[in-house]
């Protein structure tokens, strides 16, 4: 309890803290002393909760007194200054303050009118969670640490200055625009918090809108008319999903069977009582996660400064929704809404990684990648046994590591070499050797055997063609499954291609990586390699602790399956191998005679020119392969959305009738 | 894990590449006799391997090497895993790890003709990999396995069963071994378009451990259509497999070759319209 509660109170300490920092080094400090205090608090949590079942925490009358009205009063603040910041809308946008008035409406409604259901435990402890609070801590802090730099840099370039000067030494105020995109990060980190770790729905519905805004006013950031736009899409489409949460709430208030305000005994309802409330709590996750026919809101985040998109964007606030999904998940076993949310998920997986094939800009194939990842663990939650729930936690982790490390890794790439198109990598791992390995275990990490998420997806399929709900069901998914991962390897390994690529020319000399940027990015290269190391740790620790309570309840299907030792050693062979022999060709490189790339023996520079026709010297070029006129973006956007929405639209009324 | 099993993947390690290294010199030889012509010996291939083991090796960049063992270490890894008996799942992720690392390896040469070489042979990879990945999913759906001890102990019926899944990998198959039509990533002959494709700028040691890797990957194919027939007993399945892995040959023979648009339509449609297919009817015919 007290843990829990530290590491809410204190993110949100630190950051009025770090946001009242008179210098730019001390403000430095203060970020980095409080990531460390964070990580600490949560790896203790770990130790004394791993492997450990849940523990539901119940407060002293007066305490619940004071915070149910500390947390409606917050609810109100928020809707207004919500609608503050709508005064920078444009008219077609307004259906976001009429959204936010409704959803303050919806809630008020719920707390003030009718009989409230008794809530015992407000706070909870379970072993998914404690590893949500060790992926928000850690990869979170991480991402925190590596913005110091970054938008160090950031706001010297915004500045107009070309050199940014080292942030321990400078002794200048900082901007209110920094110190308030500090205290916002950290004030997001306790939302976070919060989710994961409140039982009281109301309560954690708070959370869930402030991260939000904290996402709505990041993207923001930059004040461009693109940012704002982009800012105020993200809030809409987050608004839709937080009036549906707020729906369901009036409905367990008001509403006819189920009623309760507490996230443990909703989930015990099982899908006899709450499927209604937890259908509509899924459209609030499907939002958030960002999957079709949301998903727009995720590209447009992109324009926000690299540590947000990876902090908020693809590590921890779009996993809250499908944290709540898998939270849910129970619920969803052997029904048609959860057959439908599978396909949901399904069809974004299957879209936006055939979109992803066509985009150049490294971090919108990064967004798309996430949100084809989140729409795997969508499948996953909506199958909802033992099987699929542990392989969605672990792609929760894997991702969270992994892309967490390519995006922060894409961004000081692109402070290095001034480009995020995809081609300009073009030999990256001559020209900035570091930067380029950690840019490729990022992506072994993302698709490739033996590391983690490829774990996930076997047990994805094993657990697909156990499933039965109507015929063909299990065999639909696994189909889409298979059919989504092919593309995935084509873009992955395209880029890998670009990075491996000897340069046609002599590499420029380098800069170093940055201090702090290289502390976060090392950290993640090595916990990219561990999580996958020691998975069973993790598995053994935190998810089955995890299934084998909710099926102690009966809410689920015992878990039948483990992994077998063999498969388990021969993906550390494999591990090994990828470790050693990058090793051993370090300590005994073979000595072979080097030669220029083969263009049909014309060669006049080296690799970069050769004699044409004419005899006139012609500059070698050669780019990746796209498919845009074979896959067209658009197109498949429009599938997605329409086939997206009529999946939504069926489950909605499928669950209401 | 029984000390049999054992035998059987550390004898892949040992024999696997001899296997492959004999199918190849009778594929050739076949082609030759197709041709009406006389044909190098069966034992070429291997003569083949010596002598650019002999030869100098040049490289563009010298971590080319390093793609290529890790293009060995993988294809190894996945037809030891077959081999085993274990998980055909794992197999076939360690075997596309190894492709991806053979392309790896072409990329990082840089040469145009081995970009182009590479970004088809992802594309190959992207056609055949859906139906690859059908294949051990019916196997499970008909013995509840992925285990490949399982799937041979299975029943004689399997692969009446999965008939539609047979006829699939057969198609990819056909790519896999890179023969026409989709032989688009690397051509057996120099003096086409993208010249030797992948392969273009390797030589020496390099070009050799590209050839038994490809040796390593016969095997393994053979035992991946192996085990449709596997129930029946070696005495029956191996000439059963041995005749349809050498119907490849004709194919190739009889074949020009297709853009990669339209290799990957007719693969993505092939996945469809028969393991797709087979999978959803599977209730009904077990």
């Amino acid at each position: 309890m007290y843990l829990i509660s530290f590491l809410i109170l204190f993110s949100l300490i630190a950051g009025l803290a770090i946001a009242a920092a008179p210098t730019v080094g001390a403000q430095a400090l203060r970020i980095r002393f409080s990531v460390g205090a964070l990580a600490l608090a949560s790896v203790l949590l770990a130790l004394l909760q791993a492997s450990r079942g849940p523990e539901f925490y119940a407060l002293g009358d007066g305490l619940t007194h004071v915070l149910d009205w500390l947390f409606m009063a917050g609810g109100v603040a928020l809707a207004a200054l919500l609608l503050w910041f709508c005064r920078r809308i444009k008219p077609r946008e307004w259906y976001i303050p009429v959204l936010i008035v409704v959803q303050t409406g919806l809630m008020l409604y719920a707390e003030l009118f009718g009989q409230h259901p008794e809530i015992a435990h407000p706070f909870y402890v379970d072993s998914f969670s404690v590893l949500m609070a060790l992926i928000i801590a850690i990869v979170g802090g991480l991402i925190c640490i590596h913005a110091i730099r970054y938008m160090h840099d950031y706001l010297a370039h915004a500045a107009g200055q070309h050199e940014a000067g080292d942030v321990d030494t400078a002794q200048q105020r900082p901007e209110r625009s920094r110190s308030l995109f500090f205290f916002v990060l950290f004030l997001f980190l306790a939302a976070m918090f919060g989710i994961v770790f409140a039982n009281n729905l109301l309560w954690l519905f708070f959370f869930w809108e402030v991260t939000t805004l904290c996402s709505f006013w990041l993207i923001s950031y930059s004040g461009t008319d693109e940012a704002i736009r982009n800012g105020f899409r993200a809030l809409g489409f987050n608004l839709i999903g937080g009036v549906s949460f707020a729906a369901a709430i009036v409905w367990l208030t008001h509403g006819p069977g189920l009623h309760t305000w507490e996230l443990d005994q909703l989930v015990a309802g099982g899908s006899a009582l709450a499927l209604i409330p937890a259908v509509l709590i899924a459209v609030a996750g499907l939002s958030k996660s960002a999957q079709m026919p949301f998903s727009s809101w995720l590209l447009g985040a992109m324009v926000a400064p690299t540590p947000v998109s990876a902090l908020l964007h693809s590590s921890t606030m779009v996993k809250a929704g499908v944290f709540i999904l898998i939270k849910l998940s129970p619920v969803f076993h052997d029904t048609f809404a959860g057959l439908l949310l599978s396909l949901i998920g399904g069809l974004t997986f299957l879209a936006t990684s055939l979109i992803a094939v066509n985009q150049r800009n490294a971090k919108l194939v990064l967004a798309y990648s996430t949100i084809a990842n989140l729409g795997l663990i969508v499948m996953c939650a909506g199958v909802g046994t033992a099987a699929t729930m542990w392989a969605a936690i672990l792609l929760i982790l894997f991702h969270a590591v992994a892309k967490a490390l390519l995006f922060l890794a894409v961004g000081t790439t692109e402070h290095l070499i001034g480009s995020r198109d995809i081609e300009d990598m073009e030999g990256l791992v001559y020209r900035r050797p570091t930067i380029a390995a950690m840019l490729l275990v990022g992506m072994l990490g993302m698709f490739l055997a033996p590391f983690g998420m490829l774990l996930g997806k076997y047990t994805c399929f094993q657990a697909f063609l156990s499933m039965d709900v109507m015929w063909g069901d299990g065999v639909m998914l696994a189909v889409i499954l298979a059919f989504g991962s092919a593309p995935t390897l084509f873009f992955w390994s395209k880029w890998m291609g670009k990075l491996v690529a000897v340069p046609r020319s002599a590499p420029p000399g380098s800069a170093p990586i940055p201090r702090d940027e290289a502390i976060a990015l090392f950290s993640l290269t090595a916990l990219t390699y561990i999580a996958c190391a020691l998975f069973p740790l993790a598995d053994t620790g935190f998810v089955l602790p995890y299934t084998q309570h909710l099926a102690s309840l009966g809410l689920i299907a015992a878990p039948s399956f483990a992994m077998p030792w063999e498969t388990i050693m021969l993906m550390s062979i494999m591990l090994a191998g990828l470790f050693l022999m990058p090793l051993a060709f370090w300590l005994r490189p073979p000595r072979y005679a080097e030669v220029s790339a083969y263009l049909s023996g014309a060669n006049v520079d080296g690799s970069a020119s050769y004699r044409g026709a004419m005899g006139a010297e012609r500059m070698v070029e050669s780019r990746g392969y796209y498919l845009s006129g074979f896959l067209q973006e658009a197109t498949m956007v429009r599938v997605g959305l329409i086939g997206c929405g009529a999946l939504m639209f069926l489950m909605l009324i499928g669950a209401l009738l | 894990m029984k000390p049999y099993a054992w035998s059987l993947g550390f004898a892949f390690i040992l024999l696997g590449p001899v296997v492959g290294a004999l199918l190849a010199g009778i594929d050739r030889r076949l082609t030759a006799r197709m041709q009406a012509r006389k044909g190098p010996p069966i034992l070429q291939p291997v003569y083949d391997v010596l002598k650019l083991f002999e030869k100098d090796t040049l490289v563009v960049t010298p971590l080319q090497t390093l793609y290529l063992w890790g293009f060995l270490f993988f294809m190894v890894v996945s037809g030891f895993i077959l081999f085993l008996g274990s998980d055909l799942l794992l197999s076939l992720f360690a075997l596309t790890v190894s492709g991806i690392f053979l392309c790896l390896a072409a990329y990082a040469t840089n040469s145009p003709f081995s970009n182009i070489g590479s970004s088809r042979e992802l594309m190959l990879m992207m056609a055949y990999e859906p139906m690859l990945i059908l294949v051990p999913l019916g196997f499970f759906l008909v013995t509840d396995s992925f285990r490949v001890s399982d799937i041979v102990s299975g029943s004689p019926w399997q692969v009446i069963q999965l008939a539609g899944i047979l006829i699939g990998f057969l198609f990819m198959l056909t790519i896999k071994l890179r023969k026409s039509p989709f032989d688009l990533s690397s051509s057996h002959h120099g003096h086409q378009e993208l010249v030797k494709g992948i392969t273009t700028d390797l030589s020496g040691s390099d070009l050799a451990i590209v050839e038994i890797g490809h040796w390593y990957e016969n095997s393994i194919l053979l035992g991946w259509l192996y085990l449709f027939f596997a129930p029946w007993g070696p005495w029956i399945a191996l000439p059963i497999t041995v005749v349809l892995f050498f119907a490849e040959v004709l194919v190739d023979n009889t074949n020009a070759r297709l853009t990669w648009s339209s290799t990957l339509k007719a693969s993505w449609l092939v996945t469809v319209v028969f393991g797709v297919t087979n999978l959803a009817l599977l209730p009904f015919i077990s």
